[in-house]
């Protein structure tokens, strides 16, 4: 099985829209949501019945035992992540900031401090017939999503039909944990940009944070009527880059129209499906997929 | 006045609304809190730029000293240390620098060592001073920066706009524990809308005010409208699909200061937001 990634480094670039039509031409068996900070590719690639689902635990977070605290304060000089406050007369763990590292629990004199269990998300798997649909959601305010993309990405391939040729992938915008997370394992990363100074900049970052991983990259320009000096300047870093090109999509507000609906823009005849498609074909040619 | 301009989705507008909104008020201090992917600083363009470098401590090993007891890799919580060759091995990427290695070493083998996670630049463009952080790629998270960027701002008085990274996780969540007010930027697309009731519940979370800017507004259906108007949330502006705004920003441009119409819109969002502050001090 051969897995194909779509990151951005910008957000808001099309990652969403790209991987949803490619799911759809590829008639993909395997695909997975990968941006569990704001998933959305269920919004269109929906399954029909219910996803198999469990809670995701991220590292136990620290909880003060007050009738065993004798106020030392020595958790909060040895906690790095400003967790820990006194206030009130007490000394408390602030829930949001803990990362769960254990050393409180560790250093404290009176073992009053205590790991508690926490659920930092959700995994959805839908069991199609013909196909497999690995997502999550990260729980609101919780770190760690790392994790948790490793864990998607994971249930995914256990759960995919052995002949599968082509996993999708939709991945999340930035270029830290969840980005890095989802990087392993993969063969191809197409990166959708936007001909924008902000998108050329996110751009060369993102490249140079997947080149770290040394997994191979492809370009395609989303919305390159929009900016068409812009446009010229990111096939010309490709260039110097040696990165492919693999096209171009016009501006369509067909795309907004098709995903108000619930649709997958390769359902709706119009311009920006016409120019997803070619770039579908030139990745498939690349990552040599004989389908 | 701390205005923490956040989306769920990413792409809907932040970079653009902190801008042009620091750039309305006579003064201004903006602060770059995307730190993946820092942007402020392409519109602003200052001529000087001071760098602060920002750093993490992770641990550096006394070979002499270690015996292998592997008490520090039992005790990591993140995976950061392994056993190879009957020695701990770090992956300095991993370490979450929570020091708990060093303290647990009874051979006193580990010492903290800082390591460079990336930079903090100052300048300022007109009336605005512009901090910006920036993570070096291939670091996992840039926590660490944002807090430095909030401790260098403690104390500033006057207005100050913080750009946020798109999404609630952790990193978001560092720049709301330090604002006043939240100003949500939504896109009039269903994923629009589905991000932006998260952003929402994270601002309910923290117990923050806040209130949304529908941006890339066009004649048709608008799914982040109806959420807000179906729930009672404040929408404070509406900013249209605009070529020649698209264009302008695209390029780097700041609006309030080259299209009177956006001069005009900037200004009166600013001062709605400051009026709705006042409010809830009063």
């Amino acid at each position: 099985m051969k897995q194909l990634l779509i990151l951005s480094g910008k957000g808001g670039t099309g990652k969403t829209t790209i991987s949803s039509a490619f799911i759809h031409l590829a008639q993909a068996q395997a695909y997975a949501d990968c941006d569990v900070d704001a998933p959305n590719l269920h919004l269109i690639n929906r399954k029909t019945g219910q996803p198999e689902t469990s809670d995701f635990d991220g590292l136990d977070k620290a909880q003060i035992n007050q009738e065993k605290c004798d106020q030392c304060g020595d958790c909060m000089e040895a906690c790095r992540f400003g967790a820990i406050s006194f206030e009130n007369n007490r000394y408390e763990v602030d829930y949001l900031a803990c990362e769960g590292c254990s050393v409180c629990i560790e250093i404290c004199p009176q073992k009053a401090i205590d790991p508690v269990r926490s659920i930092t998300g959700e995994l959805m798997l839908y069991r199609g017939q013909d196909s497999i649909f690995s997502t999550a959601q990260l729980k609101t305010g919780s770190g760690n999503s790392g994790k948790l993309v490793a864990e998607v990405k994971k249930r995914m391939k256990e759960a995919a039909p052995e002949a599968t040729p082509l996993a999708i992938i939709d991945g999340s915008p930035g270029i830290g944990c969840p980005v890095i997370a989802s990087l392993s394992g993969i063969d191809t990363v197409l990166i959708v940009a936007e001909p924008s100074l902000s998108g050329i900049s996110d751009l060369e970052r993102i490249v140079k944070t997947a080149r770290n991983f040394r997994v191979d990259c492809a370009v395609c320009i989303n919305k390159h009527d929009l900016n068409p000096e812009r446009t010229q300047d990111i096939k010309a870093f490709c260039e110097r880059e040696e990165i492919p090109c693999v096209g171009k999509i016009p501006f369509d507000l067909e795309v907004n129209r098709a995903v108000n609906q619930g649709l997958c823009i390769s359902q709706v005849p119009c311009p920006a499906q016409k120019a997803i498609e070619t770039v579908y074909q030139n990745v498939t040619q690349l990552m040599e997929l004989t389908s | 006045m701390r205005i923490a301009v956040l989306s769920g989705k990413g792409g809907t507008g932040k970079t653009l609304v902190s801008v042009n909104l620091a750039a309305a008020a006579p003064q201004a201090l903006y602060v770059d809190c995307d730190e993946e992917e820092p942007n402020g600083h392409l519109f602003f363009r200052p001529e000087k730029l001071e760098s602060t470098p920002v750093n993490v401590l992770i641990p550096q090993f006394d070979w002499n000293l270690c015996n292998g007891c592997r008490k520090c890799i039992d005790f990591c919580k993140f995976n950061a240390l392994a056993y190879i060759n009957d020695l701990p091995f770090l992956f300095p990427e991993i370490c979450h620098s929570c020091g708990g290695c060093a303290r647990v070493c009874p051979q006193k083998a580990i010492q903290d060592v800082p390591k460079g996670i990336g930079s903090i630049k100052r300048g300022t463009s007109e009336g605005v001073t512009m901090l910006s952080g920036i993570m070096k790629p291939g670091v996992v998270t840039g926590v660490p920066i944002i807090q430095r960027l909030l401790e260098m701002i403690e104390g500033e008085e006057g207005l100050i706009v913080l750009d946020s990274p798109p999404g609630t996780a952790c990193t978001a969540m560092e720049t709301i524990r330090g604002s006043d007010y939240c100003l949500l930027v939504a896109e009039p697309t269903l994923f629009g809308m589905y991000n932006l009731e998260s952003v929402c519940n994270l601002a309910k979370l923290f117990n923050k005010p806040f209130g949304i800017v529908l941006n890339k507004c066009t004649e048709e259906e608008n799914p982040s409208e109806t959420f807000c108007r179906q729930n009672g949330y404040p929408i404070l502006a509406s900013i249209p699909f605009d070529h020649e705004l698209g264009l302008l920003n695209s390029n780097g441009g700041i609006a309030v200061r080259q299209l009177p119409t956006y001069q005009k819109l900037f200004q009166e969002l600013l001062d709605t937001i400051t009026e709705k502050a006042k409010r809830l001090c009063a």
